[in-house]
């Protein structure tokens, strides 16, 4: 616990400012874009926007200009559907240019609706389907170890999406090998397309699960830098780690907060100001 | 001339094996990824050479798929060995996704294909890979004769860097390839010449497809054999040629008639150039029998072959 209190001295005030405020600019490419597209997930993006904000701009080790560099950390948003808040965040770390953001789900566009590696570089697996980023991610993680790299991988995975039997297959294989270079980030935000998930089919209780797997389990504000950095940097005890991050989908726009509708409904023109006003004066 | 029938018989699964070590010990990126399928696979001399390279997922071909990937992400080539109705079937949407739409190098290995379990059933027989895969365009799908051809699929596969997807068979056959026969991927290999009618075969059945093609020549009909080994990209100089320049096509297959190889030559000569076809294969799920019952129950036997080339020849 010692080195955990380390990790979050040096979580400066600056630092955690920084983040919030990329946050706050990455929900507002969200709205626009989706906006500008008529088409998006809006509600999931902006509950993933502060986890994925914290790997890019926090914890990972990339580079943007070479995003094939052989010992970078791998990333895996195995709910690809939030991909508009993965193009906002990689614009944001370079990747490509935050004017072509504007292609977001423009015929032939590199900016489909699913992240594609076929057409944009830096995505190290093609989601959409749900249930396929962690058996990816436990295969980078082996593939690490094997390799003799130092590389992490992390996979962040919608709630929802746990009902997928794949998950456990490969939490499953992830305890059982021990994989502490593997992290998984639950984006918990309690809501699936059509109805909250415990209403459809109970993920509770969560954590307990992932424990009984044999992974190192924290549950957390996932909307907190300070929590979100404190776990993520903390470090490995050799088992894979999991965060339930708690979160609100739609977070950051009052008429979208924790709405079912707003999965991937899209904000009119109106709805579009007053969203961006909430984003920018918060 | 030694007829087929009486020819020594090969299990493809061993060559498959001692390839395998072979390319590992000259290249580290060769992992080999199983589900629980060690023994089955013919693996057990891989794992005690190179034990950190055998990823045994357990019984969870879903999650086998998802981790070659990760796996070939990482820099390494996945032999993902399996089989075959549980790597195409069960894990089908994996193959699909993480495999053919990433475009990861990844070698999906199907064991014991097509009815070669012949008494456990329909469950465990992969009839129907050949229009599922094929149906993934991104995959070359490959479907070896013998060991000698299993062999230089995998010694292709390997330097491919794209996903190839093959079946290594269990059911026992002849070797019919010449030794000095190159494997081309995407050209049928012409096992014997003819001017009346053409057989079409792949896998398991090509020694059928050849001594049927010795007795129509007894009967005064000049049969064309060829070994269509790759069901996709499909060879579709040498069907034409086919289709042009004798008076019909027969195909055969160890597998489901719908959209299999059989379907994969008459969408080429429906629309180049019209010629009258027998498609045989397997028709719906099978009865209980021997792989072997089984093939001449589904009309794969080399009788009806030939009453099947004589009807189009005539």
């Amino acid at each position: 616990m010692a080195k955990v209190q380390e990790v979050l001295n040096n979580n400066d005030k600056d630092r955690l400012l920084k983040l919030s405020q990329i946050a706050s600019e990455i929900r507002v490419d969200i709205v626009n874009t989706i906006a500008a597209a008529k088409m998006g997930h809006i509600g999931g993006d902006f509950s993933v926007t502060d986890i994925l904000v914290s790997l890019f701009f926090g914890v990972m080790n990339y580079k943007s200009q070479d995003p094939n560099w052989a010992d970078r950390d791998r990333f895996i948003l195995s709910k690809g559907h939030c991909a508009a808040a993965l193009y906002s965040v990689m614009a944001k770390a370079g990747y490509f240019k935050h004017e072509q953001l504007g292609e977001f789900m423009k015929p032939l566009s590199f900016l489909g609706g699913h992240p594609n590696r076929r057409k944009l570089a830096g995505i190290e697996a093609n989601t959409g389907p749900l249930g396929h980023g962690l058996p990816i991610g436990v295969g980078c993680a082996i593939g690490a170890k094997l390799a003799k790299k130092s590389y992490r991988t992390f996979v962040i995975l919608g709630d929802g999406e746990l009902q997928e039997g794949s998950n456990w297959e490969a939490a499953m294989y992830a305890g059982h090998r021990k994989l502490g270079n593997l992290m998984a980030i639950v984006d918990r935000n309690r809501l699936q397309q059509g109805a909250g998930t415990e209403d459809t089919n109970s993920l509770d209780p969560l954590a307990d699960k992932w424990r009984a797997f044999g992974w190192d389990t924290y549950e957390l504000n996932g909307h907190c830098f300070e929590e979100l950095l404190k776990v993520m940097e903390a470090p490995s005890t050799g088992k894979p780690k999991v965060i339930i991050a708690n979160t609100i989908k739609g977070k950051g726009v009052s008429f979208i907060e924790n709405r079912v509708e707003w999965h991937h409904k899209v904000p009119s023109a109106e709805q579009n100001i007053q969203a961006i006003k909430e984003l920018t004066h918060s | 001339m030694t007829s087929l029938s009486q020819q020594e018989t090969f299990d493809c699964r061993k060559i498959f094996a001692e390839t395998l070590i072979e390319l590992a010990r000259q290249d580290e990126r060769i992992v080999a990824v199983c589900n629980d399928s060690v023994g089955s696979s013919n693996l057990n001399d891989f794992k005690k050479e190179f034990s950190d390279r055998l990823i045994n997922v357990g019984i969870a071909e879903q999650n086998m798929i998802g981790v070659a990937a990760g796996l070939a992400n990482s820099g390494f080539i996945p032999f993902v060995s399996c089989a075959g109705p549980f790597l195409s079937g069960r894990a089908l949407e994996q193959v699909k996704a993480d495999v053919a739409y990433n475009m990861y190098p990844i070698i999906l290995c199907a064991q014991s294909p097509g009815m070669s379990y012949g008494e456990l059933g329909p469950t465990h027989h992969s009839i129907e890979d050949f229009s599922w895969i094929r149906a993934l365009t991104d995959i070359t799908l490959l479907s070896p004769a013998d060991p000698k051809q299993t062999k230089d699929a995998i010694l292709w596969a390997v330097r491919a860097n794209k996903p190839v997807y093959m079946r290594i068979n269990r059911f026992k056959i002849p070797q019919t390839t010449p030794n000095n026969a190159p494997f081309e991927v995407g050209k049928a290999l012409v096992l014997k010449e003819g001017k009346d009618v053409t057989l079409i075969t792949t896998g398991i059945l090509v020694p059928r497809a050849l001594e049927a093609a010795v007795l129509l020549e007894q009967q005064g009909i000049s049969a064309r054999v060829l070994n269509m080994h790759t069901i996709n990209p499909l060879d579709k100089k040498a069907i034409l040629a086919a289709a042009s320049q004798t008076r019909g096509i027969v195909t055969m297959e160890e597998a489901i008639t719908t959209g299999g190889l059989g379907a994969a030559v008459a969408e080429v000569v429906v629309e180049h150039h019209p010629t009258k076809m027998r498609i045989l294969g397997v028709s719906h799920f099978a009865p209980t029998g021997s792989a072997s019952f089984l093939l001449d129950h589904f009309g794969l036997s080399v009788e009806n072959i030939v009453k099947s080339a004589c009807e189009l020849a005539r």
